[in-house]
């Protein structure tokens, strides 16, 4: 008999060990049936719950007691058990849900995509599309904050914040001194450095990869570029740091590195946390020993430009036979 | 009359000191608990007995007690939630004020039965003399022999604190109430693990309300058979209301569950019926965060028998036309009260109480206070009306704790029962912001005295 436990997403059935999230489960499976995540992260212990985007329903508890759940559940803290079965794209409350968590979170999230610079990274800004309506219905004024300077690498915006609480568990778990954290309550609430502190320590700038928005940016990429015009390439170089492998993602314009980032998985989460000497300190070719071109889906705006585009030939474009032969790759010259 | 079971000694003078307190029979619960029964028999008598929390949600307390998780060598705690904040609930208060030795007692008879050797009470930091109180007390009990190692010679050794909290209303959510008991911000945590699994730090917890713990008092003095034969239904026993709002008695009175609401409130016994003649507009029956029910609704249920002061009864028809307990903070309006200002008041509260952890509340509490803030003052939209439903459905059952239900259903049973005058707000915009349409009320919070009692 197997110890594993038999979970169904959506119709899709899948076995997983004992304790995975429904979420994680999902992830094995992967496809649109995945719910979003602007909270939870893999990487973090504790994170997740918050943000509620990933509210599914359980539809069925278990084999032992098949009752449904009586509230949609956040799928990112909730365990499988056997027999479990889900529903997230399936179900139109879970779909209702969600819209009305887009529309409260773009209450205090500016739509400032064209000048913000995780514009193209922002999973905000996936799921408004995927799940907001093209208007609000909110008439009131937003809150506002002058930027900060946390450090002279990284730039607070809060305006832009949602309050995932990412930075603050990255803050908590992966450095040795907590020098931000969360003050006030309610919508009150903003992220904040202890008094006239920055946060200023080796690992510091992982605030700005777990960042699912614009709020916290890399002040030496900050306006440089926009992300779809760089050239992702995968790099390592041998860093000093004991608790740093120094495998990043360099990004490219032209010759010139303008910005060092961890690697992301699909889900876009960081694969292992870099050093501050590798994010912002090593921006020569030469400091790092080339891997080859990131891999970016073909969904991602990234892909808009990407170098390792094979365009049609000339002579593809003047022949019709040829045409149905590179069928995929003309529709995406033609697309781009 | 009904039998009291909390407040039978609550007017003897003295009584909120220890040698009055034994006096008058204190303490012989610790008595027969600690030198007679196991603690399974305690939790065993008090599952017979019916007993319902009486913080709001409800639940069974012995069903509470049964769930610990019991693993060796590691402590377990019992913690008294007595952050009372629910605006329109001050029953707990009362009960710390004057006979604090009553929680005291069944502190040690709770604790004992769950196997705690050190237990807490979680008081809110605004209620100083209370906690002095508290503090007084425990302090009486040691001397006695009630508190500390070896209690009357039983072997069994259990230490308890006053904790203060920081004064925020979540922190009577029971997993913020630990967070902030454990030197943290008072944050809800994400559950499961339940307190019974992990509660106070990592280790097995029981969160009780105030009243629900001085009811194992009379549950093990009298016996499980006679608590549970007072009440009605899966109500059992006696249950304190702090009655407040337009009545001519305010206060806080014990009545035996199942008693009639028409007798609740008009009764010279409990609140007097409606103050200065007036007639009744609305009742919020259980605290600030149960749905408000127009006079009619209240008065009868959806069969159109006579409305019990009893769980069952009060939830009946669901939140269409029923509303439910609660924490038993009865607020009675007189037919001068504006629906649209009190909605706009609650909201209000809730939004500013919101932890901000969870999207939904954090943000949703926000907008439906401006909006009804708008609506308040002159310049609502009809639309408003359909907007603040939606909002309010976009919260209910999505955040991570209860306070979001809370902030919502006052607003969707508002407008439900209400819709008319929240319209006439839209349209009589000038009217009423210039009329005396609950202005007076909220003008002046405290109650003249010639108006207490007509």
């Amino acid at each position: 008999m197997s110890d594993k436990h038999k979970v169904t997403i959506d119709g899709i059935a899948i076995e997983v060990e004992p304790g995975t999230s429904i979420l994680n489960a999902a992830r094995l499976i992967g496809g649109d049936i995945v719910p979003p995540a602007m909270c939870y992260y893999s990487k973090l212990e504790g994170s997740g719950g918050k943000c509620r985007t990933c509210l599914v329903q359980v539809s069925k508890g278990s084999e032992k007691d098949p009752r449904p759940m009586p509230k949609l559940v956040a799928s990112c803290r909730t365990t499988v058990m056997d027999g479990m079965e889900v529903k997230n794209i399936t179900s139109p409350e879970v779909i209702e849900a969600r819209k009305g968590v887009v529309e409260m979170l773009l209450i205090n999230h500016p739509l400032d995509c064209p000048i913000c610079d995780q514009a193209g990274e922002c999973d905000l800004q996936n799921l408004g599309y995927e799940h907001g309506a093209a208007k609000t219905r909110y008439e009131f004024d937003r809150r506002t904050f002058e930027k900060i300077d946390i450090g002279d690498k990284i730039q607070l915006h809060m305006t832009r914040c949602i309050l995932c609480y990412r930075c603050v568990f990255t803050a908590d778990q992966i450095t040795n001194t907590r020098l931000h954290g969360i003050l006030n309550r309610g919508d009150h609430s903003e992220i904040s450095t202890y008094i006239s502190k920055a946060v200023d320590n080796d690992f510091s700038g992982n605030v700005i990869d777990v960042c699912p928005v614009g709020a916290l940016t890399d002040r030496t990429f900050r306006f440089k570029n926009r992300v779809w015009f760089t050239k992702p390439v995968e790099a390592h170089r041998d860093c000093d740091h004991e608790k740093c492998n120094g495998k990043v993602t360099l990004w490219y314009k032209g010759e010139e590195v303008l910005r060092v980032t961890a690697r992301k998985d699909e889900y876009g989460e960081v694969e292992e946390f870099i050093c501050n000497t590798c994010r912002f300190d090593k921006k020569k070719t030469s400091d790092w020993v080339i891997e080859g071109p990131r891999k970016v889906s073909h969904k991602s705006v990234i892909s808009a430009n990407h170098y390792d585009t094979l365009k049609p030939l000339p002579v593809v474009k003047t022949n019709p036979l040829l045409q149905g032969a590179n069928k995929e790759q003309f529709e995406r010259d033609t697309r781009l | 009359m009904g039998r009291k079971l909390l407040l039978e000694h609550i007017n003897v003078p003295g009584i909120n000191t220890f040698d009055v307190y034994r006096q008058k029979g204190g303490y012989r619960s610790v008595e027969k608990a600690l030198k007679t029964l196991t603690p399974e028999e305690v939790v065993e008598e008090v599952k017979k007995s019916g007993l319902r929390g009486r913080g709001g949600a409800g639940f069974p307390t012995g069903m509470k007690w049964g769930f610990l998780a019991k693993p060796e060598g590691v402590p377990r705690y019992l913690v008294c939630n007595a952050d009372e904040s629910e605006p329109g609930t001050f029953k707990d208060r009362y009960l710390m004020t004057y006979i604090p030795h009553l929680l005291i007692e069944g502190m040690i008879v709770g604790s004992f039965a769950l196997g705690a050797k050190t237990s807490y009470i979680y008081v809110r930091g605004e209620m100083m003399p209370q906690i002095r109180i508290l503090e007084k007390a425990i302090a009486e009990a040691k001397a006695a022999g009630f508190l500390g190692k070896n209690i009357l010679g039983t072997g069994y050794d259990l230490e308890l604190y006053v904790q203060p909290g920081g004064g925020a209303y979540i922190c009577g959510e029971e997993t913020a109430l630990l967070e902030s008991l454990e030197g943290k911000r008072g944050n809800p945590r994400i559950k499961p693990p339940f307190p019974a699994i992990a509660g106070l730090y990592g280790c097995p917890t029981v969160v009780n309300n105030v009243e629900s713990i001085a009811a194992v008092v009379p549950i093990i003095n009298d016996g499980a058979e006679e608590y549970a034969k007072i009440g009605i239904g899966r109500s059992t026993g006696t249950k304190l209301i702090s009655a407040g709002g337009n009545v001519r008695k305010p206060g806080v009175y014990e009545i035996d569950l199942g008693l009639p609401v028409e007798e609740f409130l008009y009764s010279d016994e409990y609140c007097g019926g409606i103050a200065n003649g007036k007639r009744l507009k609305a009742v919020v029956a259980g605290g600030s965060s149960v749905p408000i029910l127009p006079a009619n609704l209240f008065m009868k249920t959806a069969n159109g028998e006579a409305r019990l002061m009893s769980y069952e009864s009060l939830a009946d028809g669901g939140f269409v036309s029923g509303t439910m307990m609660g924490s038993g903070g009865f607020i009675a309006y007189d037919e001068d009260q504006c629906i649209v200002r009190n909605t706009w008041n609650f909201t209000r509260f809730y939004h500013h109480e919101s932890c901000g952890q969870c999207s939904p509340c954090r943000e949703g509490t926000g907008w439906m206070e401006k909006v009804l803030h708008r609506l308040e003052y002159g310049h609502g939209k009809m639309s408003d009306m359909d907007l603040l439903v939606d909002v309010s459905k976009k919260i209910e059952g999505n955040t991570i704790c209860p306070l979001g239900d809370a902030a919502a259903w006052p607003v969707a049973s508002a407008i439900r029962h209400f819709r008319d005058e929240f319209e006439w707000h839209v349209s009589h915009a000038h009217e009423a912001t210039t009329h005396n349409f609950g202005l007076a009320h909220y003008a002046d919070p405290l109650p003249k005295p010639e108006e207490k009692v007509a």
